[in-house]
């Protein structure tokens, strides 16, 4: 529109009158139609390219200045208005005000959609970072209160069968629970990783209608509460058929609560394996069995074993049938088939009974061992499922790209643009918007060809 | 060869009548005995997970029966759990359960809301992936590691906040607190502590994690191709979200919230830390004393008799039915969804 008013006035409407009908042009072609180009306007200054995004200095001192207002705020009303008590409720305060400050200071100079924008990303901005900040704070809270007991190297290596409730973090330990539960999750999983992966095999290979049944049990089985799982184990195992509280009953509960997580989430990554490499390998001649050992399992490796790293995260931390099972002792136990055996939440569960300091300090310190070996598990998965075919065929594309000089490192769009570089690869481009390294389009090729390239 | 079609050899041989009389040729399928034996241990490996389950449901069910049917109808009204003078029954611990559920969903829901849209859409790109990480590991930590947390720090900074909620809305029945003047600053801050609003609120945080990863794996599926359609039209990225994600994302989110409800409603030991045990249905969730299923069951299966332990089982059979329903509601919702078609 501006470039229209800023025309040059001999562009006048008379002139385009005789021009705009057609028919009457073609009527006379004796009169050459005249078309007139305006004149450029004179160019007040050099055009300047567009900032879409990131942030302005305006937003900034927009929340900068709305944070000052709000604390200010804040202050007046808990020292002169009316007495506020708490750190919760002037925060509560603080954050009502901001959001009022701020959605008031950003509407001077914008509409309402672009407040409501606004005052949105706060909201989420601030919700996420409430939630990351709890979380961490509740590790770090675990840890800080722990220290004390594992800064002394016999709290790995002792039990607590000579340790009484008031001696001090010198003595004892909880090398049995560390070991207890190493017993009982290995049990577990020896009970949980040949059933769990056959049976979702089997719902992926061996489609059909009592198939469909299994799978509708077992996920109704992922609903059943782990207290339950305990109290089954411990009315039949226990009571019934008179099997002592030990490690083997604690590891049954425990298996009857992994087994379901495990053969869920195994058969949504076997479902994901490719119709189209089965197919191949049925192709050439080889029957289900060698099919599923040599194209379907090595396909979904990594997912089946993050499937059964996350279900021993669960087992490993669950307390309430291991409560019911395993019964209570302070001594090292080996043998899960004869007498309690305590494992890592049970005694975190019992030491933070006691009133005791040193006994809360140890409680504390078993959940940090607890939670550090969750996080090795994770840790586990991870390299795991780093290592898997789809990741070695993107990294060997990635050297690739690399040696051959080519420059995948992110780069703005409007880099490339004014440049006119029409050499420019439009798959590069699209990477270069979207500000990330090609890691998902490799590995569609890189994918159907690694089982082959595993078995020649 | 595993798969072999059946030759011609192998049908009945056409009675020398006109080529046109064809006769459909029977396609099957003869495994090698490999195959077979393959296909056997697999479904033996489906039929005893089917058996296990099904014998944790029957036994369940059977020894539960015991029980109620001494207790009748009365099981679902009685507040008391006395059961070895057949006087018991679930109202009481049902109740402080979907109450400890309903607190620690409303308050989770819009914490994880908040960060699965943070992760996927607003947190820089780099900053993501360590996101993703976080919220995972968060949702594989123990619960009884939460409970040390709230029985140990939260409980005390709550009381102040149950405290000026009690005051101000006092006119709310769930809210109100009984035995206490607020205006007396002498009165007991202990009518504050061990209450449903604790115990929900610990409860929330672990929720928390496995909801947002849910949410967030949904949200990030969104179509690019109609975020962009969205952004493009000129809509605000709060717009985009509102048009494109959420749509897209409703069944990630009705599903994750309801996986979150049936983990609070089953959780037992960071709720068993917290309350105190009362056999009465108690309304006001910011006062002392509430129960759940899950711990009346750790709290009293030691000194069970036969009877107390069939009555315990029909207590978390109730809570396996609760939990069950949920659980379906959840999946049915989530697979009736656009995002949920390939799930």
């Amino acid at each position: 529109m501006t470039t229209l008013a800023s025309r040059p006035s001999g562009a006048a409407p008379a002139d385009h009158a005789p021009a705009a009908p057609p028919a009457s042009a073609a009527d006379e072609p004796a009169t050459p139609a005249r078309t007139h180009r305006p004149a450029p306007a004179p160019d007040p200054a050099p055009e300047r390219r567009r900032q879409l995004g990131g942030a302005r200095i305006s937003d900034a001192l927009a929340l900068v200045g709305s944070g000052v207002a709000a604390l200010s705020l804040t202050a007046v009303i808990a020292t002169q208005l009316a007495p506020v008590q708490g750190v919760v409720a002037c925060v509560a305060i603080a954050t009502v005000l901001f959001l009022v400050v701020y959605a008031t200071v950003v509407s001077l100079d914008a509409d309402a959609p672009a407040v409501r924008d606004r005052v949105v990303m706060v909201v989420v901005h601030g919700l996420a970072f409430v939630v990351m900040a709890t979380l961490v704070f509740i590790v770090t809270f675990t840890f800080g209160r722990g220290l004390r007991a594992l800064l002394h190297a016999n709290f790995f290596t002792q039990d607590m069968a000579l340790a009484g409730p008031l001696d001090p973090l010198t003595t004892g330990g909880v090398a049995h629970a560390i070991v207890g539960s190493l017993i009982q999750i290995s049990l577990a999983l020896a009970i949980t990783i040949p059933l769990g992966l056959a049976t979702a095999v089997f719902l992926t290979e061996v489609p059909g209608r009592f198939s469909r049944l299994v799978r509708t049990v077992v996920e109704a089985m992922t609903a059943l509460p782990s207290i339950v799982a305990g109290l089954f184990v411990y009315a039949t195992a226990i009571l019934t058929f008179g099997l002592d509280k030990s490690g083997l009953a604690a590891s049954m509960a425990i298996s009857i609560m992994m087994l379901p997580i495990m053969i869920r989430s195994a058969d949504v990554v076997l479902r994901l394996v490719p119709g189209t490499l089965k197919e191949a390998s049925y192709g050439l001649g080889s029957g289900q069995w060698r099919t599923v050992w040599k194209v379907v399992l090595p396909t979904a490796r990594s997912g089946l074993t993050t499937a059964v790293i996350l279900a021993t995260a669960r087992g490993i931390g669950e307390t309430s049938p291991v409560l019911l099972t395993s019964g209570f002792t302070a001594a090292f136990n080996a043998n899960p088939l004869h007498g309690p055996m305590v494992s890592l939440p049970l005694a975190i569960f019992q030491f933070v009974k006691s009133p005791e300091p040193s006994m809360i300090a140890r409680g504390f310190g078993t959940a940090a061992v607890l939670m550090m070996i969750v996080v090795l598990l994770f840790v586990l998965a991870r390299v795991i499922g780093a290592q898997d075919a789809a990741a070695r065929a993107r990294r060997a594309d990635l050297y690739a790209r690399v040696l051959d000089g080519i420059r995948v490192r992110p780069r703005a769009l409007s880099e490339l643009e004014p440049t006119g570089d029409a050499t420019v690869d439009p798959v590069l481009a699209r990477y270069a918007v979207s500000g990330e390294l090609p890691s998902e389009a490799p590995t569609a090729p890189g994918a159907p060809d690694s089982p082959t390239e595993e078995h020649p | 060869m595993a798969t072999v079609l059946e030759s011609p050899a192998d049908l009945p041989p056409s009675p020398g009548g006109p080529p046109d009389a064809d006769v459909p040729r029977r396609l099957g399928t003869r495994r090698a005995p490999a195959d077979r034996a393959f296909r056997g241990v697999l479904r033996g490996g489906g039929i005893s997970v089917l058996a296990i389950m099904s014998f944790v449901g029957i036994f369940l069910l059977a020894r539960a029966w015991q029980a109620l049917r001494v207790a009748g109808p009365s099981f679902l009204t009685t507040q008391d759990w006395e059961p070895d003078s057949h006087h018991f029954g679930i109202a009481a611990v049902i109740v402080g359960t979907l109450l400890i559920a309903t607190v620690a969903v409303s308050f989770a829901l819009p914490l994880s809301l908040g960060t699965a849209l943070y992760i996927s859409e607003y947190a820089p790109a780099r900053l993501r992936r360590a996101l993703v990480t976080l919220v995972d590991l968060m949702a594989a930590v123990p619960s009884v590691v939460f409970g040390l947390w709230g029985f140990f720090f939260l409980q005390g900074h709550l009381t102040d906040v149950a405290r000026w909620l009690s005051t101000v809305f006092a006119w709310f029945p769930p809210l109100a607190v009984q035995g206490t003047d607020p205006r007396d600053p002498l009165s007991t801050v202990t009518v504050y502590t061990s209450s449903t609003f604790v115990a929900g609120l610990v409860v929330s945080l672990m929720i928390t994690p496995i909801m947002t990863s849910i949410m967030r794996e949904v949200f990030m599926q969104a179509p690019v191709g109609e975020r962009e359609g969205a952004l493009a039209l000129g809509s605000t990225r709060w717009g985009m979200i509102r048009s494109v994600v959420l749509p897209y994302g409703a069944g990630g989110i009705i599903g994750g919230t309801m996986l979150g409800l049936g983990r609070a409603l089953g959780e037992t030991i960071a709720v068993y830390m917290i309350i105190s045990p009362v056999f009465q249905v108690q309304w006001h969730v910011l006062q002392n004393g509430t129960n759940s299923v899950s711990s009346l069951i750790a709290l009293r299966y030691g000194e069970a008799s036969t009877f107390g332990m069939s009555a315990l089982m029909a207590a978390g059979l109730t809570l396996f039915l609760l939990t069950l329903v949920v659980n379906f509601a959840a999946s049915s919702i989530a697979a009736r969804s656009r995002s949920g078609q390939g799930t």
